[in-house]
């Protein structure tokens, strides 16, 4: 396996929908690539970084301004 | 290759339908709790289209008022959210030509970019590479990081890796082909490994 071809299935390997004989050869091109393990590892890690932390809060007071503000309206018909 | 496997028990009613037909009912105080359910992600999901804290608190507002107003459109065949947050795309597109008049604004269209399809920053980076900053200079170097790929990738990466809506799901919720989303969300990991990597990289010298 060639690192484009590992590449053109890294999604599905982190996605964990490979085949058990594809897993099999693409853990194999691991073994001897060290360049595609990195790229597995931090591309795995760029995924959980971004799903723990909440870059976009919303504040309690907002929060409840705006859900006020919603629920105001619903409750007129809109 | 392994297909993605569907979603267990298909005939077991998800909670929010029947929240869904309370409110239909005549039931407010149950749109109450499915707005509580969703609004931090319905908020996100704004912010990431818009890039503005005044459009996302906007779209937010409308995105809830107009699911309750179409609610008898709602089919309950997909999801409650991911029918909501179609119409939270859709809301929040409007919002962007509006502020960008004349500037083609869409989410379908194919990007053009090589950007990040073969990596080429290959360096390892340091265990827990989060851990070097604080938490509000992590949260700015990943806003900064993800504002800069492209609309059509960026809203992939939320949807699918962020909110965890399946690729199906977030093909539904876009219009989207699987096969385009797929190929998106590709590059939108790969482009943004790349650019971290310039955050989180092991230093040379370093032993962390």
């Amino acid at each position: 396996m060639t690192c484009s071809e590992f590449l053109a299935l890294l999604d599905d390997l982190i996605d964990d929908e490979v085949a058990p004989n594809t897993r099999a050869e693409l853990q194999q091109h691991l073994k001897g690539c060290e360049h595609c393990e990195v790229t597995l590892n931090t591309t795995r890690k760029t995924i959980e970084i971004y799903r723990s932390h909440e870059i976009y809060e919303l504040p309690p007071s907002l929060r409840d301004r705006l859900h006020a503000a919603i629920m105001a309206r619903c409750k007129k018909g809109c | 290759m392994a297909t993605i496997q569907s979603v267990a028990g298909e005939n077991e009613q998800h909670p929010d339908v029947a929240l869904v037909e309370q409110v239909r009912a005549g039931d407010v105080s149950a749109y109450d709790t499915l707005v509580r359910k969703y609004e931090r992600q319905v908020f996100r999901i704004a912010q990431h289209i818009t890039q503005n804290r005044e459009d996302a608190e906007d779209v937010m507002q409308d995105a809830f008022l107009k699911a309750f107003e179409k609610l008898d459109q709602f089919q309950g065949n997909s999801k409650f959210y991911t029918w909501l947050v179609r119409i939270a795309v859709n809301e929040s597109l409007m919002r962007l030509r509006k502020r960008r008049t004349g500037k083609m604004v869409s989410i379908d269209e194919d990007v053009e970019t090589e950007e990040g399809s073969v990596p080429r920053d290959l360096a390892d980076w340091a265990p827990d590479p989060e851990q070097n900053y604080t938490q509000a200079e992590l949260a700015e170097i990943l806003r900064k990081t993800i504002q800069g790929l492209p609309p059509g990738f960026r809203i992939v990466f939320v949807l699918r890796d962020v909110d965890g809506l399946s690729t199906e799901e977030t093909a539904e919720t876009l219009g989207l082909s699987v096969p385009a989303v797929k190929s998106r969300l590709l590059r939108a990991r790969l482009q943004l490994r790349e650019r971290l990597s310039r955050y989180f990289r092991r230093k040379k010298g370093s032993a962390k």
